[in-house]
């Protein structure tokens, strides 16, 4: 076992407990920083797999903004506490149940395949900022632009949604 | 790295999120799944586009192998937008009947 190997275990565990302590973790801001460690989790595989542009997006773009205005409607709503009042089990159940068996379907299947396609670690170049900007700028000009006119659109709703009237 | 490692991963992390979807009732939390769903779809696609770099196709057609990591930026920024909405949403409902729990957000129905 190499040393790729070790560090890609070690991050799909630390990832996938994260994120079972952000779904049963009671408080509120517990949930929000545990997602935090998931996307640093999700930002070391990005690293791993030499796609360096999308490692620093993300950790600017979730961990730093998308989180910290979670935090801040967490704190603004004083919602520290237990605020879960009902509880129906058997619900919890189903959902439970269902979800894993769906993870256990789709893994059964994709474990039958028996030709393997590798991935390429830690070297290749198409993650680096130079031809990724090359490739967006060239070839995807227009959504670029049209993604301008979606924040547009998102700034003005959001204001004229959490606008007082 | 096998490919069949990384779809084992997002699929997990996919799973988790549906579950969290399906089990929590606080609005933010369900939100914070949607979010962690969308990344393992993000870490997916950036797994895929490494594994076309690596086979010959990639050289030869037209396409290229960065491609996926575009998409994938462009997921976040559709993220960053949904977010800011949703969240205006979520306040918005709090204001109004001073709960996030999805429970009691039936009274669209009557």
């Amino acid at each position: 076992m190499n040393i790729t190997t070790l560090v890609f275990i070690l991050l799909s565990v630390l990832a996938v407990g994260s994120a079972i302590m952000m779904i049963t973790s009671k408080s509120p801001v517990n949930s929000v920083l545990w997602l935090i460690v998931v996307f640093f989790t999700i930002s070391g595989h990005y690293i791993l797999l030499n796609a360096q542009f999308l490692a620093i997006v993300n950790i600017i773009v979730y961990a730093g903004a998308i989180m910290v205005l979670f935090l801040f409607v967490v704190m603004l709503m004083n919602l520290n506490k237990e605020t879960e009042p009902v509880k129906n089990y058997r619900l919890q159940l189903i959902g439970i149940v269902a979800g894993g068996a769906l993870l256990l379907l789709i893994i059964s299947a994709i474990m039958k395949i028996d030709a393997q396609q590798l991935v390429q670690m830690k070297v290749g170049d198409e993650g680096l900022i130079k031809s990724l900007g090359m490739n967006l700028f060239k070839n995807y000009v227009l959504p670029f632009e049209i993604s301008s006119v979606l924040f547009l659109s998102a700034i003005i709703g959001a204001v004229v949604i959490g606008k007082k009237d | 790295m096998d490919i069949k490692a990384y779809i084992a991963l997002s699929l997990t992390l996919f799973t988790i999120g549906i579950i969290g979807v399906l089990v929590r009732r606080n609005a933010i939390i369900i939100f914070m799944c949607v979010e962690l769903m969308l990344n393992a779809v993000n870490l997916l696609l950036v797994g895929f586009s490494k594994m076309h770099a690596l086979s010959p196709i990639a050289k030869a057609s037209l396409t290229y192998a960065s491609d996926a990591q575009i998409f994938v930026f462009f997921i976040m920024v559709v993220a960053a937008a949904e977010v800011s909405v949703g969240l205006a949403i979520i306040v918005m409902m709090y204001r109004n009947v001073h709960t996030v729990d999805v429970n009691f957000l039936n009274r669209l129905k009557n």
